[in-house]
């Protein structure tokens, strides 16, 4: 088999090419920028444009290349960090056990919402997983113990037995970037292997896909839950970025900018989501200076993008239309 | 007596007040083509779904290959060898043709947790596709987005589906639908080629592609089999003629 048959741009210089490359040199170079200038803030806004930009990514996994709309994907943001948090306030302090339990707690919720909306489709679907949401926010908000409504501070980062120390900004930063970059080339590997096409077919055609011999639910769930998995590790990133937990993490807002990051950048689009929470963010950020209301702006915005750009940013540097 | 692939006994559906399948009892011997004709609503499309597992029978059997499988679902199958074609095209439209044939052959080939290796590049997924393009005559098109097929070519390329899976059956609902008499033509001769080395059942509308092809044709009215034979037998059976080919076409029934 050559490549002669794929369809895709893969290897040549275009201009998303271009732009995903010099992103990527960009965010190499914050933290040097950051320490040239002293503008921490920088630092601040773009370790949060990485985790949220994985966050968006896992979404990006089930929404965009399995057409399962999640709206209570902040759900899984929310146990990651109260994973961490809660094993923190418990003295379990070693990052060698917190992490793998937001990303085990998770997969494991992913398990029960996924079996029981995947049968589902449409806005039934959509339901389901935000009243799931707004179940474990409810819940975040009735442990007393943890804060309740208030929240609860982290004193103390997750500990890797000293080899690497999170209250290292730009340590941690990197980190962040590390495990953005890799979950970025996993996801490519799962798109484009077996699995990811079986999730792909299900998306275009799930009566199809039964038809030629696919159980295609099984598929779904397991796609489901390696979204919720990765969502939970970005949990874990963000409550160490924060040193703080709380039950707005996990509103359904949240689930909402998720979302709108994930279709602002582009669906199909491997870097779509960090390019969408990268340009949510900063232009949240920015609009935030000149007006008390910035989704004023974002909101409209949105919907231009969503009317009139078919596969959002990413959809405008490929020369696709609307199609 | 060659083997039958498809033996249905009985099958019976109703739908409150309207008896869809009413005792149908049907054999189809391997390799051969055998057509289901009838007007609009008879039943052809109810057989269709109880055949691939879509609508379950209130009663009946269908045994394929000698296994009982009315209680299974509709992968479980396909994955037996029961292909079939959509009236109504229903294909993977972002992607190219040569995808759609490849996830059908994948759908046979084991488990698809496979998570690392470029699916795109597995020869024992592309080269059976490929071939299978060939036979209905796309290989030109394989690379092109099914978006950017021909009505006729995505007819075709719902064939190339069904074979690629190297089913025992295949399953063809109205595949001439909608088509121009260029392309039916073409089908028709795809079709031909095909015959004797896959056991088809088609439902077909088209008179014309029935009669040329067809080893045996059943005639479904009001969900019941009035008639059974190859084509001159049912040219000439008065039933048919008065209930369905248009000779008298008033109330034949009741």
């Amino acid at each position: 088999m050559n490549d002669r048959l794929e369809p895709a741009d893969v290897g040549r210089l275009t201009l998303r090419w271009w732009v995903n490359a010099v992103l990527l040199v960009v965010l190499a170079l914050v933290p040097a920028y950051a320490a040239l200038t002293g503008d921490v803030f920088a630092m601040t806004l773009f370790t949060r444009v990485l985790i949220m930009a994985m966050a968006a990514l896992s979404l990006n996994l089930i929404m965009g290349f399995g057409g399962m709309a999640s709206f209570g994907h902040a759900a899984y943001l929310g146990i990651g960090g109260y994973a961490v948090g809660i094993l923190a306030k418990e003295g379990v302090g070693s990052g060698f056990v917190q992490w793998p339990v937001a990303v085990a707690a998770s997969a494991l919720f992913a398990v029960v919402v996924g079996a029981l909306s995947l049968r589902t489709r449409g806005i039934y679907f959509i339901m389901i997983t935000l009243a799931f949401a707004q179940m474990i926010y409810y819940v975040a908000i009735g442990l007393d113990r943890y804060g309740g409504d208030d929240g609860l501070t982290i004193y103390k980062s997750s500990q890797f037995g000293g080899v690497v120390d999170l209250n290292n900004k730009t340590l941690f930063y990197y980190l962040c970037f590390a495990v953005l970059l890799a979950s970025i080339y996993l996801v490519w590997r799962i798109v484009n292997s077996r699995f990811g096409l079986v999730i792909q077919g299900a998306r275009s055609n799930d009566r199809r896909m039964r038809a030629i011999g696919f159980p295609t639910l099984r598929y779904k769930l397991v796609c489901f839950v390696i979204a919720g998995a990765m969502c939970g590790l970005a949990g874990a990133l963000l409550a160490n970025f924060t040193n703080f937990i709380s039950p707005a993490m996990m509103h359904w807002t949240r689930s909402g900018d998720l979302m709108v990051m994930a279709i602002l950048g582009g669906m199909h689009a491997m870097f779509g989501p960090l390019i969408g929470a990268m340009t949510f963010l900063l232009l949240e950020e920015a609009l935030s200076r000149v007006t008390v209301y910035p989704n004023l702006i974002l909101g409209p915005l949105l919907l231009v993008v969503a009317i009139f750009v078919h596969g959002g940013i990413d959809g405008l540097l490929a020369g696709k239309r609307r199609g | 007596m060659a083997e039958a692939v498809l033996q249905i006994e009985g099958l019976t559906k109703r739908f409150g007040g309207v008896v869809a399948s009413d005792g149908i009892s049907l054999a189809l011997t391997r390799g051969e083509l055998h057509a289901v004709i009838g007007p609009n609503g008879a039943g052809k499309s109810t057989l269709i779904g109880e055949l691939t597992g879509e609508i379950a029978p209130d009663s009946g059997r269908i045994r394929f290959d000698g296994l009982d499988i009315v209680a299974l679902p509709v992968h479980r199958r396909s994955r037996l060898g029961l292909a079939r074609s959509f009236q109504i095209t229903s294909l993977f439209a972002d992607f190219t043709a040569l995808d759609n044939v490849a996830l059908a052959v994948q759908a046979h080939s084991g488990h698809s947790f496979r998570f690392w290796r470029a699916a795109r590049r597995e020869p024992q997924l592309r080269e059976p596709a490929l071939a299978a393009l060939g036979v209905v005559g796309l290989r030109e098109r394989a690379a092109t987005l099914v978006h950017d097929l021909s009505h006729g070519e995505r007819r075709q390329l719902e064939i190339a589906m069904a074979l690629a899976t190297r089913p025992q059956l295949v399953l063809l609902d109205e595949p001439m639908a909608g088509m121009g008499p260029e392309e039916s033509a073409r089908l028709v001769e795809t079709l031909r080629r095909l015959k004797g080395s896959v056991t088809i059942l088609l439902i077909e509308h088209d008179m014309d592609a029935v009669f040329a092809l067809a080893d045996r044709i059943s005639v479904l009215v009001y969900g019941r089999i009035i008639a059974s034979g190859d084509a001159t037998a049912i040219r000439a059976d008065p039933a048919v003629r008065q209930a369905y080919l248009g000779e008298s076409d008033t109330v034949a029934h009741g």
